[in-house]
Formats: structure tokens, C-alpha cells, sequence
């Protein structure tokens, strides 16, 4: 049996080192990487609710012509919080969840690099989230796009756009803080023997994400601090008056923006390459091409910002440039489906839900990725941007891609997370509920943006013809809507069934499944020794001389890790890193309504701080 | 079985050898040069864009900032020095070189102070223009991160003082260095490129 | 008495730590001559009219800009005699802010 003990040493501060290992607070004060995944996870699908509601709101507005069932400006903070929300309250943490649960774990390791700062970035993206949405309620929610563009995000005269730049700046420090986390850990926590080229493709699409976190959040920061400079004190970085440019504001979003998409899909293109192995029983076809192009993806993403503006009038010579770096990006997402498709030839095919949810995001992935090639012409995308063919575009490879992705994700590693599984026929029905409901959504916009539907219309008069599709879409809207509640009554009940659960119940192939379900609080009883790429497969079976696969005898080919003898140190639980982000929305409140507040909100993160580096770092 | 226990470990070894701290401290400051690469194009590209004045040559007093200059470049070798002094379990060195280091650093701050106080009295107010936007905002933003580092220093030196920093965690007050070193390279770009290349024609 | 390294007895002094040799106190003090030497000579070219009006005024204040800025990161910031691995990391955002800034600005024609 584990037994727990506090630390020796009395550490300073006003607060005592907690000490629960269950229960409200021990979640409050946790710093182990599971119950942070947990977290960000279930905050993530609160959010995913919260903003898929949001698109059924839009969806029946939109159902019909001249509707109006919300007002303009409602509609634009709907479509505004929408976009925030999916993009940075939902699939980020989402991917954070699994980065932050399965990092560790896939490379060996107890925890991550920082336990403390993991905690802390999880509560300020917590805040960050709940600060944004406050806005409803204190004045008007951001109403500018997700995009924000100025000048009309420095004018607007509802306090909604400040929200958005002061939440975002909040959120940004989180994902910055935990990058550099995470990035430190994949190079630097590894067990004996995993390279990097032993590592799952997962943990490489989660070092080049953090990567692209750590050198793209800053060059939004400083945009958000300049917008909310030039609303708050009247600066002038984006006003015309003064001379200033808006275009400016373009290039500072869109230069994280881009990197962003990529944040938001490599996450589950790693997934992907983690199931498709797993449910054909063989390797991941091509696996340094995997990686690489993974890489190059990443490394090219930064290349291609200018695609999102050329529209604005930059000139023929850089929408010429960015239009070339844009169809370079395509060959190496091709080589990815390509060796996709190399892994499930001839494999022995399971179709479980995560399977199917994998596939699904090659199909879908693909078409959001074709129109997205479309866009790359230059003269094309003059007629395409700023319709509904770039929502479609979108909605293909962030829904489509990244969002299926993440479901097969929850699918595949549910029974190690919690024990038990999601039940396999409930999820076929969602599956294949969830594809429908998507394609009749989005697969209309591709013709509603060619007919001229534009962006961001609150109505439609009935003259245009538009009427069938945006109905249809809504149509689809809903029947997304069921899938999603399909899944959460699968979730709960498979909390019904008892939590019994084999270490490897999928017969895979990495160092997660080498541990128990869930894994105990120090994930390995030994640290594993690594000696090839899929150890857990190595372990279990060997290959003939014919090329057959045979299961190896039961603790033949495992060594015995290298372990610490009895003691595994744990960092210790810490209330510091929730009070340290609690002080971030209240300086936030603060700079909007009094500056008193924002010195609370100063000081209550210092006192957070002083406390943390107080503490023992029990690491 | 495996007992667990919450408590101060020694170092582990880690992939590449080098200390998790400092791998996450190169990163942060590699990412700190996008941070400031995007204030100081802001003002490269609103240089001389201003519609109405005061403009950089009606306040910019070279020899005054110069002198900032020289302290601020003091202050990164009374760190390194402090470093030194800690590595080589002088104590009593260490804390003076950290005190310099901090000394120096308010100086500079302080400075900055002064000189846009005197801006602002010649009519350089946060929102007179392009130049005050871009100027205000990009040096603000580098006199905060002192600001943060002269708050670091000082806590240092408390913790030296309280008996907390002992030669063995010298790698704290390399840490520190290096982020003091990062905002001094931040500054030598930004006296070139604000003050120096001349906005219009030559100087005053 | 010095070594083969010019090195003195005070520099003697120089810690040892770990496979990394650190400069003597004495040599961070030279760098920081150097520094100031630069820096002085930043600004008395600023105030010599024929540096300006030969357009060697922004060139040349580059150059010492870049020198001051390699000694600092090289020496005080130890990259000169740390892992390979640090240096890599910092190239990787001072060379992308650098190219990605300078493409922003060029479509912005400011060199123009």
C-alpha cells in the first residue's frame, strides 16, 4: 500500500501545506498532472456546451430568412463568444487535458517539469474563461469577432472588447507558462532508453505544439496590449486619425492566429496516429515521416499568416509569396494522411468508436483541408473569403479534424483515465449521429459562401435563395447537438459500472498501457527502461522470421525497470498556484472598473508568488 | 510496495543533463524576444508617421540616456559578478554585488522616470501621438520587466541573508542573471534603434 | 604567475563547476570595458555630422549594437561555454522574431 506523509520542514506563509488527498480540496491544491488533465478536461466540455449552445442560437436565427430572434448586436457577441470559446475554452484545454494526463505517463515519467506551474496554468485558463464570460453580465459580451479586428474593436463603445483583451491576456499567460512546462518536460523527463525517436507521435505533436504556444502567444500579447491600450488610455497603435494602421492589428493576430490552427489540430492529428496503430495492429506507417512532417507543419505554419489578409491590399508581391507558403503547407499534411492510410492498409481492422472517430477525422480532415487549398489561389479567395466557404472551410478542420479527433482521444484512453469504458454501441450510434449531423451543417456552407452568403450577417433577405441550405445546416446543428448528448449520457453511465479495468484493455502499444487503469498516483511503481519505439508492444510480443507476430510469455521481454527502491518522491500539494492566478482577474476587473481593485489583484497574486517560492519544492 | 513521501528531493537526472530550471528559463527568454521584437517593430514602423508633434528630437536628451545606458550595462556585470560570488561560496560578495545589481537597476528605473516626466511636461503626454504610443508602451514594458528583476534581486538577497541560498543553489541566482542579462540585450536594441538612429535628420 | 591561458592568479579564482568553465571575475570586468568602450562610441558618432552624412551613422551603430548585444548573451549569459541545447532554443526565437517582424514591416514598405 502507498502511504502518504507531509513534509518535514515547516514551510512559511500564512497557508499550511495541505494535506488531503481526496475530496474538494484536494483538487483545489492539486499539482499532480492526472487530476490537472481532469480538470482542464471537464472545464474544456463545460465550455463546449456552453459554446455549442451558442451555434444553436446562431443556427436558428439563421434558419430562416429575415429572422429576428436575435437582435445585431446579440448576434454578434453570440458569433464573437462563439468562436472564443471553441477556440480557446475548448479545444486548447481540450488538447491541454490530454497533453497534460498522457505526457507524462507516455514518456515514463511521474509528473511533469513544474507540478506547481501546471496547477497554476490551469486555474488562470480557468479565470481567464470565467472572466471572459462575466461580460455578459457586466456591460456586454465581446461583440468584435473572434478576431477582433480594428479599428472597430478599439471604437466599439460596449466595455465587451476590453473583457476579450484582458481575458485573452489572461489565458495567453496560462498557455505560455504551461508550454514551456510541457516543453521542458518531453525534452528533459524521458525514461532511460526513450529517445526521441522512441517517443509516440503524441508527444511529439505535443513538443512542437508547445513550441508553437511558446513563440506565437507573445505576438498576440503585444497586440492585445496594444488594443486594449489604445480602448482603455487612447493610445493610438490602430487609429487612422493619428496615422496609425489597423492593418497592423492584422498582422500581429493573424501571426498567431495562424500558428494557432495548427495548435489546434496537431493535438489530435497526434491522437490519430496513436489509435490508427492500436485498431489495425501494426505500426504507424512511416513514423519519422509522421514526426517530421509534423515539424515542418509547425515550422511552415509560421510562414503563412499573410493568407488570412489578402484581401487587405498588401500587393501582388506578398499575396504571391504567402499564396506559395500556403500550398507548401498542404505536402506535408499530405504525407501525414498518406501514412495514415499506409498504417490501416492491410491491418487487422477493429472498428471501435475511436476508431471510427479517427477515420472519420482522416475523411473529414481531408475536405476541410481540399477547400483549404482552394484558398490558397489568390484570385479564388477574393471571392471566398468573408462567405460562408471559409466557415465551412474551418468548421471541416476544427470540428471535422481536431474535435473528432479529440472525441476518438476520450473514446480510446476513457478506460485509463477512469476505469471503465464508454460503452462501444452507444458510441457507434453517437458516431455516426455526430458525421451525419456534422457533413448536413457544414457541408451546405461550401455552397451557401460560392452563392455569396457573406460572414457574419445576422439575417438574410428571402430574394437570395439561400434559405434551403442555412435550413439544412441548422438541421444538422441540432443533430450534432443530440450526438453531443449521447455522449454525456454515455459518460455518465459509464460511471455506473465499476471501476475495474485492465492495465492494457485495447492490447496497444504505449508506456501508458504499461500501468494500471487509472494509473496509480505515481503512475509507475518502477520507472520502465525503454528499448524500443511501442515498448508496450516490444514487451508483448515478438516477430517470427516469417514476420508473424506471437505473443512473448508473460515477463519475458521486460526488464526491470529502474526503480528508486521504496520511496518515489511526489511533489506535495499546493494551494499557492490557485491563489497566485486567482489575483490575474481581479487586476483584470480592476483595469476596467477601478484601479484599487487592480491593486488587490496585484497584490493577491505577489502574496501567491511569495508563498509558492516559500514553500519546499518538493520535486 | 512503494512508499510515497512529499518532500525535498535532490536533483534528478534528466534527459539531456541540464537542469530542468535553466532549459525553461532559455525558452521563456526565447520567447520573450517575440514579446519585444513586436513592441519595437510597432515603433519602427510608426517612426516618423506621427502627425503632430513633440517628436523624438524635440525631447530625446542623448547624453542623459546614455549615462542610463552605462548604468544599466553596470548592473549586468555586478550580476555576473554575484554569480561568481555564489559559485565560489562568497557569501558576503554575493550579497553586495546583488545589492549593486538591484542599486543599478533603480537607478535606471528611476531615471526613466525622470526622463518621462520631463517628456510629458514638454508635451509628450502617453497619447500626444504616434511616437509617445510606441515610445511610452515599448519602454514601459522594458521598465517593468526591471522592475520585475529588481524584485527578484531583493528577494534574493533577503533569502541569502535568511540563510535560504546556499552555494548549492547558486543555479537560482544564475537563473535570475539570465533574465537580467536578457532585459540588458533588450535595452541595448532598443538605445540603438529608439534613440539613436536618428528620426529625420540628425541630431539636435 | 600565469598559465598558458594568460590567465593570472586571481583568476585562480574562476570556479570550476560542472564540465563548464565560468570566466574569471577579472574577465567579466574586461567585457564590461569593452561594453562601455562600444557604447561610447555609439553615441560619439551619433553627435560626428560626417558619420551622417556619409549614411554610416545606422550601419555602424548596428555593428556595435550587435557586438555589445554577442558579449552579453555570449559571455555574461554563458552560451559561449553552455550546452549547445540553450543556444538552439534562444537562435530559434531571436531568428524568428527577427525574419517574421522583418517580412510585417517590408509589406508595410518601410524601407522603402
Amino acid at each position: 500500500m502507498a502511504s502518504v506523509s507531509v513534509p518535514a520542514e515547516r514551510p512559511r506563509g500564512l497557508l499550511r501545506r495541505p494535506t488531503a488527498t481526496t475530496g474538494f480540496w484536494s483538487w483545489v491544491a492539486t499539482v499532480d498532472h492526472k487530476k490537472i488533465g481532469i480538470l482542464y478536461g471537464v472545464t474544456a466540455f463545460a465550455f463546449f456546451i456552453v459554446g455549442g449552445t451558442e451555434a444553436l442560437l446562431i443556427r436558428l436565427q439563421l434558419a430562416q430568412p429575415d429572422q429576428n430572434l436575435l437582435s445585431p448586436s446579440a448576434y454578434n457577441e453570440l458569433f464573437t463568444m462563439h468562436g472564443i470559446t471553441m477556440v480557446f475554452l475548448v479545444v486548447m484545454p481540450l488538447s491541454a487535458a490530454f497533453f497534460n494526463y498522457l505526457i507524462p505517463l507516455m514518456i515514463g515519467a511521474r509528473d511533469v517539469a513544474f507540478p506547481r506551474l501546471n496547477a497554476f496554468s490551469y486555474w488562470a485558463f480557468l479565470f481567464a474563461g470565467l472572466f471572459i464570460y462575466s461580460s455578459w453580465f457586466l456591460g456586454g459580451a465581446p461583440n468584435g469577432g473572434w478576431f477582433g479586428y480594428a479599428p472597430n474593436a478599439v471604437v466599439d463603445p460596449t466595455r465587451g472588447m476590453t473583457f476579450y483583451a484582458i481575458g485573452l491576456l489572461i489565458a495567453g499567460i496560462a498557455s505560455t507558462v504551461s508550454a514551456v512546462n510541457l516543453a521542458v518536460t518531453v525534452i528533459n523527463m524521458r525514461a532511460p532508453g526513450m529517445t526521441l525517436f522512441r517517443m509516440p507521435v503524441f508527444v511529439w505533436m505535443g513538443l512542437v505544439v508547445q513550441l508553437l504556444l511558446a513563440f506565437s502567444l507573445p505576438i498576440i500579447t503585444i497586440g492585445l496590449v496594444e488594443l486594449l491600450f489604445d480602448r482603455r488610455f487612447g493610445t493610438h497603435f490602430f487609429n487612422p486619425a493619428a496615422g496609425g494602421d489597423p492593418v497592423l492589428w492584422q498582422h500581429l493576430f493573424w501571426l498567431f492566429g495562424h500558428p494557432e490552427v495548427y495548435i489546434l489540430v496537431l493535438p489530435a492529428m497526434g491522437i490519430v496516429s496513436e489509435i490508427l496503430p492500436v485498431f489495425s495492429r501494426k505500426p504507424l506507417f512511416g513514423y519519422q515521416f509522421v514526426v517530421f512532417s509534423g515539424i515542418a507543419i509547425g515550422f511552415i505554419g509560421f510562414g503563412v499568416w499573410a493568407h488570412h489578409m489578402f484581401a487587405v491590399g498588401l500587393g501582388p508581391v506578398a499575396n504571391t509569396a504567402f499564396g506559395i507558403s500556403t500550398m507548401i503547407i498542404a505536402v506535408p499534411t499530405g504525407v501525414k494522411i498518406f501514412n495514415w492510410l499506409g498504417t490501416l492498409w492491410k491491418g487487422d481492422i477493429r472498428f471501435t468508436t475511436a476508431m471510427l472517430f479517427a477515420i472519420g477525422f482522416i475523411a473529414m480532415f481531408v475536405i476541410g483541408g481540399l477547400s483549404g487549398v482552394t484558398h490558397a489561389v489568390v484570385p479564388s479567395d477574393y471571392q471566398q473569403t468573408d462567405t460562408y466557404y471559409i466557415v465551412a472551410h474551418f468548421h471541416y478542420v476544427l470540428f471535422g479534424g481536431a474535435i473528432f479527433g479529440l472525441f476518438g482521444g476520450m473514446y480510446y484512453w476513457w478506460p485509463k483515465v477512469f476505469g471503465r469504458m464508454l460503452d462501444e454501441r452507444w458510441g457507434k450510434v453517437q458516431f455516426w449521429t455526430m458525421l451525419v449531423g456534422f457533413n448536413l451543417a457544414f457541408g451546405p456552407m461550401h455552397v451557401l459562401g460560392l452563392q455569396g452568403m457573406p460572414r457574419r450577417i445576422q439575417s438574410y433577405p428571402e430574394s437570395l435563395g439561400l434559405t434551403f441550405w442555412n435550413l439544412v445546416s441548422t438541421i444538422g446543428a441540432f443533430t450534432i447537438a443530440l450526438a453531443v448528448l449521447l455522449f454525456l449520457v454515455s459518460a455518465v453511465r459509464s460511471f455506473r459500472q465499476p471501476k475495474e479495468m485492465a492495465a492494457d484493455p485495447w492490447d496497444a502499444r504505449t508506456l501508458e498501457w504499461a500501468t494500471s487503469s487509472p494509473p496509480p498516483v505515481h503512475n509507475f511503481d518502477e520507472i520502465p527502461v525503454v528499448h524500443a519505439l511501442d515498448e508496450v508492444w516490444h514487451r508483448k510480443y515478438a516477430e517470427t522470421e516469417g514476420g508473424r507476430v506471437v505473443p512473448v510469455p508473460a515477463g519475458g521481454s521486460g526488464e526491470p525497470g529502474h526503480g528508486e527502491g521504496h520511496a518515489i518522491h511526489l511533489p506535495g500539494p499546493s494551494y499557492y498556484p490557485f491563489v497566485a492566478s486567482l489575483g490575474l482577474p481581479i487586476l483584470g476587473y480592476g483595469l476596467i472598473f477601478d484601479w484599487w481593485l487592480a491593486g488587490v489583484g496585484a497584490m493577491v497574486t505577489l502574496a501567491g508568488l511569495y508563498g509558492w517560492i516559500l514553500e519546499p519544492s518538493a520535486e | 510496495m512503494a512508499t510515497i513521501e512529499h518532500a525535498a528531493v535532490t536533483e534528478h537526472p534528466t534527459s539531456t543533463g541540464l537542469p530542468n530550471t535553466k532549459l525553461a528559463m532559455w525558452l521563456f527568454l526565447a520567447s520573450d524576444c517575440l514579446l519585444f521584437g513586436a513592441l519595437i517593430s510597432s515603433y519602427v514602423l510608426y517612426r516618423g508617421a506621427s502627425l503632430v508633434g513633440p517628436y523624438p528630437n524635440d525631447v530625446f536628451d542623448i547624453p542623459y540616456t546614455s549615462v542610463s545606458s552605462f548604468v544599466l550595462l553596470a548592473s549586468s556585470l555586478t550580476m555576473v559578478l554575484a554569480l561568481s560570488a555564489i559559485q565560489r561560496g562568497d557569501h558576503g560578495r554575493l550579497r553586495i554585488w546583488l545589492l549593486a545589481t538591484a542599486m543599478l537597476g533603480l537607478t535606471f528605473v528611476g531615471g526613466q522616470v525622470y526622463e518621462f516626466t520631463v517628456f510629458a511636461h514638454e508635451g509628450l503626454h502617453l497619447t500626444a501621438n504616434l511616437f509617445s504610443t510606441t515610445f511610452y508602451v515599448l519602454t514601459g514594458f522594458h521598465g517593468t520587466h526591471v522592475a520585475v528583476g529588481i524584485l527578484m534581486l531583493l528577494t534574493l538577497l533577503s533569502f541569502s541573508f535568511a540563510g535560504r541560498l546556499p552555494q548549492e543553489r547558486a543555479e537560482t541566482v544564475e537563473l535570475v542573471g539570465l533574465y537580467w542579462h536578457f532585459v540588458d540585450i533588450v535595452w541595448i536594441v532598443i538605445f540603438t534603434v529608439v534613440y539613436l538612429i536618428p528620426t529625420g535628420s540628425g541630431p539636435t | 604567475m600565469a598559465d598558458a591561458t594568460g590567465l593570472g592568479p586571481e583568476d585562480a579564482a574562476a570556479p570550476r563547476v560542472g564540465h563548464a568553465r565560468h570566466p574569471s571575475p577579472r574577465e567579466y570586468v574586461r567585457i564590461a570595458m569593452i561594453l562601455a568602450v562600444v557604447t561610447a562610441a555609439e553615441v560619439a558618432i551619433y553627435y560626428i555630422d560626417w558619420v551622417h552624412e556619409k549614411g554610416l551613422l545606422v550601419p555602424l551603430l548596428f555593428l556595435f549594437s550587435l557586438i555589445k548585444f554577442s558579449l552579453v548573451v555570449l559571455w555574461f549569459m554563458h552560451l559561449k561555454f553552455d550546452s549547445r541545447t540553450y543556444a538552439r532554443f534562444f537562435l530559434m526565437g531571436l531568428a524568428g522574431a527577427v525574419t517574421l517582424y522583418l517580412i510585417v514591416l517590408l509589406t508595410f514598405r518601410t524601407f522603402a
